[in-house]
């Protein structure tokens, strides 16, 4: 003991600097922290920046309203520029400050990869809406991941529920040829699993086409699709990479009406350079789509943006990777109320609460619709088992100017997802020496 | 002044060729490392532990690893992280394939994986050298980076192409806390130091030596340019690949290919380039200039703005981050080309004469 402190006393100069950077900041009992991953700089930027704009203002908004049964949000961004390293040093410099994180959302695959390790030490959830690991829809297993409203192997699965629809059923599509063009990373490769089972149910075969980061070198790989004659195209893109195939599509003179795109591919930053060249095109909507014309979206308008609070520029606001950077915010923000529900209106909520308040969040039409959400999304129920909710989804086609739903609802076959899910998460488990949770676990 | 020499006199040969010579080095090297063990572990939070300290400790050991081939032996390579990856890789493959392996075996098999593919990597330095073998070494790099994408074997079918271990077990000790884990980087960090300190000025190393300044001459006077640019390979691949196995199981937990991708060999090139070819302090100094500065950067600017009342935006933060670590790399290379560790020994020289210099 004397040791140390004498050690402590010898060396207070030396930590001067970084007690400076890490000490803990008062904070008020009645705010809530939410740490913002986000990236501005490097080659996803386009794409990273209006969700987080959109992610900021929803934040901004719900205090705009009066915080969360008075409690306030705050927040702190990070510039991770997509990188896995530095976006584990982002989690690690706020994961503490203010109080302590209440939930986290990376929105990158990698870093949610590195995050799900940190999480349960941590007590801090990691959401992941519509991205992440597609297995952590199992929470017995995943204990503190959330891939509320959607994972890639749901979003896969409705792609081709989608093309048997167009087909005309799901006999149709054997024999018929199929091609993923996706970012060689663990995001890209997500889809692959549940690509190949339903290859193996209906008989079409799949080949993939990997590409690696950042995506602007796509020559080869359309030129194999020239030669190959896919029926199907399904990419699996994230930022530059996403305009380029589109543009590729075009060179090749591959249909764009033959391709679709993921939620991450179907946004305005994928399909405004190329305009024309893009028409046709499609991609999946998760849950939204644009949606300039959501109550929401109104508010935002005119209560920050009319008054200059707005982040980011006002042209954005309603488009498609927006409005999934405010719908992320509103599920967070709704999973703190019920939490508070339970714990105690007005007050601030821990990690641990605030996976409470996850998995039993509970958003219906009619809590959707009084939040201005109505005709945005679908309702989401989430327990402790299933921490992903729901699984609709819509597609969406470029018209040249706007995105359009070309499409109806569509859910994810569970009969098909759930046996996967549990292979998936229950090797994980065994890797990882995890002790499922059972139901009774799920009671406190 | 600083360092008073008067009455040390060396009366043994043993003590005239010790690593450091002069009492003072010696004290303050045991100062800092004990410092690092005993003081360190009780004064710094977890956020310096799991986002500095530990990456810093594995990247220097990787370092120290570019730097025994590039430094010490002349060869220049741009296949780092592929030995990186090979080692991690390998030591998650006979941790979950062998039952029992223990964690500390399995990180080991990985260095030594590593090294038996450095050298068949390195047989292509017997003939082609300088810019021509780096370009050859960059085939590592790729044919790595493809064989852990595609190849499932490697990652145990996972899905998605990203690998993870369960918490490290050493003899009972489980390395699961960030002070636990920094410990064990800087026992393993500081035992391959002394090593590479001691081979460095063995035999060996003079051999690898003679082969840098001038190979030709050094096959004249008996030296095997077989033998010592493949044990470069092999003893520099063997701690990168310890280096690669500590990166993925105790820094990331979870990893995929991309934590070794070829910006990671261009990083660890750079560090030994700016630390200091041919020293081994030059290692330590590199990675912390290159892990640690940019960080700082990254937290002291919006501090810095907010002095002069500005909102700093994070997006550019990060730019003016790259264009001042740019500046900076620029600026050592200018004003020393021999690296960090040059300045410091010729601050220490003139320390020794101060207040004398003639």
């Amino acid at each position: 003991m004397k040791l140390r402190k004498l050690v402590v006393a010898a060396s207070v100069a030396a930590i001067g600097f970084s007690a400076a950077l890490t000490a803990p900041a008062a904070y008020a009992a009645e705010e809530q922290f939410f740490p913002v991953l986000a990236y501005r700089t490097g080659a996803y930027a386009p794409n990273g920046a209006p969700w987080a704009n959109g992610f900021v203002d929803y934040m901004k908004l719900t205090n705009a309203r009066g915080g969360v049964n008075g409690v306030k949000m705050i927040w702190e961004e990070c510039e991770t520029a997509y990188a896995t390293d530095r976006g584990v040093e982002c989690y690690e410099r706020l994961k503490g400050k203010h109080g302590g994180a209440t939930a986290v959302q990376p929105l990158s695959t990698g870093i949610t990869f590195a995050l799900t390790e940190k999480a349960p030490v941590d007590k801090i959830p990691v959401i992941t809406a519509g991205y992440g690991r597609s297995e952590s829809q199992n929470g017995a297993v995943f204990g503190w991941n959330f891939p509320l409203v959607g994972t890639y192997w749901s979003g896969a699965d409705v792609l081709v529920q989608h093309i048997a629809k167009k087909e005309g059923g799901f006999d149709k599509l054997k024999g018929k040829k199929l091609t993923l063009v996706y970012h060689d990373s663990p995001y890209g490769k997500e889809p692959i699993a549940l690509l190949q089972e339903r290859a193996k149910m209906h008989g079409f075969t799949l080949s993939l086409l990997p590409v690696a980061h950042p995506g602007v070198e796509q020559k080869a790989t359309w030129l194999q699709i020239r030669q190959n004659k896919p029926d199907y195209v399904f990419l699996w893109g994230w930022g530059v990479m996403n305009s380029t195939a589109i543009k590729e599509a075009q060179a090749t003179g591959y249909p764009r009406e033959k391709m679709y795109g993921v939620w991450w591919s179907g946004a305005e930053p994928d399909v405004k350079d190329v305009g024309d060249g893009a028409k046709g095109y499609n991609a999946l909507a998760m849950q939204h789509g644009a949606e300039p014309n959501a109550k929401v979206v109104k508010e935002v308008l005119e209560k920050l943006h009319a008054k200059g609070q707005g982040t980011g520029p006002k042209e954005e606001v309603g488009q498609v990777l927006y409005m999934r950077g405010l719908i992320s915010a509103m599920v967070q923000t709704e999973a703190v109320r019920v939490a508070q529900g339970r714990y105690g209106k007005g007050k601030r909520i821990t990690g641990e609460q605030m996976r409470w308040g996850l998995e039993n969040l509970n958003l219906d039409q009619k809590a959707l619709d009084a939040l201005g959400f109505a005709g945005v999304m679908r309702p989401v129920h989430t327990t402790c088992i299933d921490h992903m909710g729901s699984g609709f989804a819509r597609v969406h086609t470029w018209d040249g100017k706007k995105w359009n739903f070309s499409s109806d609802w569509y859910e994810a076959d569970q009969k098909v997802l759930r046996p996967m899910v549990m292979l998936a998460s229950a090797k994980y488990a065994e890797e990882k020496k995890i002790k499922p949770r059972t139901p009774e676990d799920c009671k406190n | 002044m600083f360092y008073r020499e008067n009455g040390q006199f060396k009366t043994s040969y043993k003590s005239d060729q010790q690593i450091f010579p002069i009492p003072q080095d010696r004290w303050l090297i045991l100062a800092i490392v004990a410092f690092a063990f005993l003081g360190i572990p009780f004064m710094v939070d977890e956020y310096l532990f799991r986002a500095i300290l530990i990456p810093f400790l594995i990247l220097s050991l990787a370092a120290l690893g570019v730097n025994i081939l590039v430094g010490y032996c002349g060869q220049i390579t741009l296949g780092a992280g592929a030995f990186m990856a090979v080692g991690a890789y390998a030591a998650y493959n006979f941790l979950i394939r062998v039952s029992g392996m223990p964690a500390l075996g399995a990180i080991l098999l990985g260095g030594f994986t590593a090294a038996a593919v450095g050298i068949v990597f390195g047989i292509p330095s017997l003939r082609v050298r300088g810019l021509y073998l780096a370009v050859a070494t960059l085939a590592a790099q790729f044919f790595w980076d493809w064989a852990f994408l595609r190849v499932k074997w490697f990652t145990n079918d996972a899905s998605s192409g990203s690998v993870s271990v369960a918490d490290i077990d050493v003899f009972g000790w489980i390395v699961n806390t960030p002070t636990d884990k920094y410990l064990f980087c800087l026992v393993i960090l500081v035992i391959f130091s002394l090593m590479a300190k001691n081979l460095v000025r063995g035999s060996i190393g003079r051999q690898w030596m003679a082969i840098r300044d001038m190979d030709v001459a050094a096959t004249v006077i008996g030296i095997r340019p077989l033998y010592a640019k493949l044990t470069a390979f092999a003893v520099s691949s063997f701690y990168l690949g310890v280096a690669g196995a500590l990166w993925g199981m105790i820094n990331l937990g979870s990893w995929e290919p991309a934590a070794f991708s070829i910006d990671r060999s261009f990083q660890l090139l750079f560090m030994v380039i700016i630390g200091g070819m041919g020293a081994i302090a030059g290692s330590f100094f590199g990675a912390a200039f290159i892990v640690i500065l940019p960080i700082f950067l990254n937290q002291i600017l919006p501090i810095i703005g907010g002095l002069f009342g500005l909102e700093v935006s994070i997006a550019l933060v990060s730019h003016v981050e790259i264009m001042i670590f740019g500046a900076l790399i620029v600026f050592f290379l200018i004003v020393e080309p021999h690296g960090i560790a040059r300045l410091w020994s010729t601050g220490r020289e003139k320390l020794r004469l101060w207040p004398f210099p003639h």
